[in-house]
Parts: structure tokens; sequence; C-alpha cells
């Protein structure tokens, strides 16, 4: 069917107009992605295989890439009980307020990430935050510990998990649901052997984008984390690079490229995953 | 059949939501749903709800006189002014070039299609710092073609468009996927040229996906900061807003961080209000 739409469609436009386009289209994806990474690729093959292994094992890139780790775990679950309840709300249920609800959880993708650190350090910060005083004070920090960077974390990737499930859950109705229901069976056996089923492709979809966007995070993190360095406490694979940069030290191709070779990996999962929802 | 994109998440929010709520059936509420239902509230509001109204109430701390100090003073008024003719010459340029490529991967066929499907969305999976770092390798001090953006306005308009890149793309393509051609062979047989068909035919059938697409890139481009701290270099001329209240942060000003982030923040609100009245009307409309 695709083909045939191509072809059909030729006949409206020039071959020269064709072509152009084709031109056009392609000079800009190149020069903005393609060339950039191409060159960032050979600068760190040149350094050499052992400057690459040097770089990326380091104690402190060893212990920035565990933080990453740890943090993006976390959030990634946190976002997917969220995301998966929430949706299930969503779909299935009416509620005052639910159209609110729903445009709040959008509201991440909009907001700068400086934004949502420096909100998350007004309430939970330890030295005046609204609530950030008491839990000082009780002994749990937030700010500036891996708590407040897994809050960041789940705020900017909020919505991921959520919209990937949503529609497939709204596709596929309630028939199989009610039937269950009637049939006696538990609202524990109804979400594993019906919901589960259903969003399956959907879920890992939208797991993949989470750890993606988790790995990446930098504006919030180094907001929240107060990017202590040295120990290496609160600093993750983002901050490393961004402070191999400023310190001119050699390493931040090489800690980058393991973080591109994530992107790209995640990106591939993703578009074998994708075709499975529509079989 | 449609191709698969990571920014599907970020472009659903785009895309025109089937009906209302009133139309599908529901199921009753039982004490399992009520009890996540609770859960989820607490959660966005400790979350989302209490932090941002914490900003803006730190914002207008000092009162409506304070912000506006705040918000006007010179560096302050210089980033702003840097990030909104920024981020609307990048809207701008999306719109246009977003709607070209996604033609092009919709309609055209040719060797390498399937790579450039995957190359547009790397900028959306990569980490903006890294992106900062990808364009400085090549449009930096040590750029081997002899282009050295550090530091400059254009270098800024630059990195927007790397990491606004899939949003116009995006939207446009399922559109484009889904838009029947005999309407256009039909005016073509009419003797209309191809211009006159796309302007007359296929652009307004586009135009809501092109708005919301521009929408969300003019969003991101407004709050960008990763990929933007690289190549502005720390420069003055080259400071955006989110830069700005960086600094504030980091010199423990807090209210005035937060005034900047108030803006921001507004601005954010303002398009996805937009983005939301967008969907209604088209979705009432088929």
């Amino acid at each position: 069917m695709c083909s045939s739409v191509r072809s059909r469609a030729v006949v409206s436009v020039s071959r020269r107009a064709k072509y152009g386009l084709r031109a056009i289209a392609l000079t800009y994806v190149f020069v903005l992605v393609v060339i950039p990474m191409g060159v960032i690729t050979t600068r760190t093959l040149r350094q050499g295989l052992g400057a690459f292994w040097d770089a990326i094992s380091s104690p402190q890139a060893v212990s920035a890439f565990r933080l990453t780790a740890t943090v993006t775990v976390w959030a990634v679950v946190l976002n997917t009980i969220f995301g998966v309840g929430v949706a299930i709300l969503l779909t299935r249920y009416r509620f005052p307020g639910k159209r609110l609800m729903s445009a709040l959880i959008d509201i991440p993708i909009a907001i700068s990430p400086i934004v949502v650190g420096l909100a998350l350090v007004l309430v939970y910060g330890p030295y005046n935050g609204w609530f950030g005083k008491s839990l000082h004070s009780a002994g749990f920090e937030v700010i500036y510990a891996v708590p407040g960077m897994v809050l960041a974390t789940v705020f900017v990737s909020l919505p991921l998990v959520l919209r990937e499930v949503a529609p497939v859950l709204e596709e596929e109705g309630l028939d199989q649901e009610q039937a269950a229901r009637v049939l006696g069976a538990s609202a524990w056996q109804r979400f594993r052997r019906i919901t589960i089923p259903t969003i399956k492709w959907a879920l890992s979809y939208g797991i993949v984008l989470s750890i993606a966007r988790s790995i990446g995070e930098f504006g919030a993190i180094k907001v929240v984390s107060g990017d202590i360095s040295g120990t290496g406490q609160t600093q993750t694979a983002t901050l490393l690079v961004d402070e191999r940069i400023e310190q001119l030290e050699p390493g931040a191709y090489q800690v980058s490229m393991v973080l591109i070779a994530v992107a790209v990996l995640a990106i591939i999962l993703v578009s074998l995953i994708r075709p499975k929802e529509h079989s | 059949m449609t191709t698969a994109t990571p920014t599907a998440t970020v472009t659903a929010a785009a895309a025109p939501r089937r009906g209302g709520s009133g139309a599908t059936p529901t199921l009753p509420f039982g004490a399992g749903s009520a009890v996540g239902l609770g859960a989820s509230v607490v959660w966005l509001s400790l979350l989302v709800l209490v932090p941002l109204a914490a900003v803006v109430s730190t914002g207008t701390s000092q009162g409506w006189a304070g912000f506006w100090h705040d918000v006007t003073s010179p560096a302050s008024l210089a980033a702003l002014r840097l990030t909104v003719s920024a981020s609307i010459a990048v809207s701008l340029i999306n719109a246009v070039m977003g709607t070209l490529i996604a033609w092009v991967l919709v309609r055209d066929n040719f060797p390498g299609r399937r790579f450039v499907e995957v190359v547009i969305d790397i900028p959306f999976a990569l980490p903006t710092i890294v992106a900062g770092l990808i364009l400085l390798a090549l449009y930096g001090p040590t750029s081997p073609v002899g282009i050295n953006l550090l530091g400059t306005q254009r270098g800024v308009v630059f990195a927007l468009l790397f990491v606004t890149l899939p949003f116009v793309v995006r939207t446009v393509e399922p559109v484009l996927i889904a838009l029947d051609t005999d309407v256009e062979q039909a005016a073509a047989s009419l003797g209309a040229g191809p211009l006159t068909t796309f302007r007359r035919i296929v652009l307004p059938v586009l135009l809501p996906a092109i708005a919301s697409g521009t929408a969300l890139a003019f969003a991101r481009a407004m709050g960008e900061y990763g990929s933007v701290l690289l190549i502005s270099g720390g420069i003055y001329r080259a400071r955006v807003s989110s830069m700005y209240a960086f600094q504030q942060i980091e010199n423990f000003d807090y209210a005035g961080a937060a005034a900047t982030a108030t803006v921001l923040l507004f601005v954010a609100l303002v398009v996805m209000v937009g983005l939301d009245v967008l969907q209604r009307s088209v979705a009432r409309r088929g």
C-alpha cells in the first residue's frame, strides 16, 4: 500500500522538485546531526581504545555511572507504577478533576529543567524548603542527595509511560474486563491476565523511553544534586561530562560516547518494539 | 505501518484525543481504585503541584514591584530577549523544515530513508549536555571546517535547532501518512500546479499538526539548558534565561531565580493550554 501511495504521489510533483526537496531535507539533517556525531565519534576513536577504557573505568567515572544507574532504576520504577496506575484511572473511571489531572501530567514536557530543579529545592531544600526543613531535622536528606535526584528525574519523565499505555487501554475498551468481573475474577487477576497482556508492548516502549530520558537528565539534576564531585557522591554521568569539559580535562568524549551508545541503542530497541503493537 | 518514534510520546500530547470521557463506559469505583486515585493525587501534589506553587510564591514574595524589578533588570531582560527571539526563530525554522522533512520521509522513497528516520529521533534520546558537546566538536574553536559558533547567539539558535528537530517532523508525519492522495490527484488533474495543490489541499490539513509541533518546539526552546550551555560559553550576550536562572541559584538568590522561573513557567503553561484548546477544536471538527 505504501509503495503505491508513493508512486502515485510522484505524479503530482515533478522529478526536479522532488530531488530538490530531498536534497534540502538531507542537507539539514546531516549538517545538524549526522556530521557532528561523526566528528565526535572519530575524535574519540582517534584518542585510542586505551584512552577510552581508562576514561570510562576511572573510579570517578565508575561511581558516576553507578549513580546514574541507581537514579534511573528508581525513577523508572516509580514512573512505571504511577504511569500504569494513572492510565487505568484515566481510561476506565470517571471522577471529578480528571481533565485537570491529565493536563498536569503533561506539563513537565514544557517546563525548563532548571525550573524543575529550583521548584524541588524550594520545597525540599534542607535550609529553607517548605517541607525540607522538617525533613532535614528529622534526619532525612532529599536535596543534595539521591532522593532529590530521583524526584527530579521522575518529574521530567513523568508522562512517558502514561502516554504510551493510556491510548492502548482506551482502544481495548472494557468488554474483557467486564466479562471477567461477571465471571468472578478478582481485581488482581484481571490486572495480571487482561491488563498486562494488553499493554505489554506499549509498556515496554514507555519504559525504554523513560530509561533514555532518565540517563540523559542534566539540568534538573545539576540543580538538586549540588554537583558534589571528588567524593563522587552526587555526580551522575552527565554531570561528569560537564565537569570534564569545564575543567578542560580529558574524558568528556569517552563518557559521552557511552551515553550516545545507550541513546542509539534505546532508539533501535524502540523501533523493534513498536511494530509488534500493531500485529 | 507507522514508523517507530521515541518522540511519539512527546508528540502524543499534541495529537487530537478521541472521544469525550462521557462516551466511553466506565467501571464503578471500588476501594482499590479509590486508594489508587488518592495515592496518585498525593504523589502529583508532592512532586509537581506544590513545587511549582513554591516557585510562583517565592518569585512573587517581594510583591509585584519586587517581581517586576527582578525580571526587568538589564541582565534578566537581555537573557529573556535572547531566549524569546531565539525560540521564535527556531520555531519558524522548525515549522518549515520539519514539514519539509516529514513530506520527504513520507512521500519520497530513497535508499537510507530508514537511517534518516532513526537520525531524527537521536536529538530526543541524547543527553542534552552530550548534544552540546557534539555541536561544539564540529562548530566550536577546534572546528575541522573552520566554523566557530562558541559564545555567539547563532550558536544558541543552532543548539536549539538540534534539540527541537523531532517535534514538527513527528507531529506532521502521521497526518501525512493518513492523508488520502485522491484529492491531490483530483486537484492536479483539474490543472492545479504542485504548489497550488500543496497550498490549497495539503497545507490546510497539516496546519493543526504543524502548529502543535511548532508549539512544543517553542516550549522546549524556551526552557532548554543543557545543549546551549556549552556553545554559549557562558558569555553574557549568549546567555539564555534558564542559564541566568541557574546562575541566580548558584548565588543563592532564590527569589530572583524564582522570578525568572515564574516567567518561564507562565510561558510553558500558556503553550500547554493553547495546545489543549487546539486539540479540542481539531477533535470537534473531525
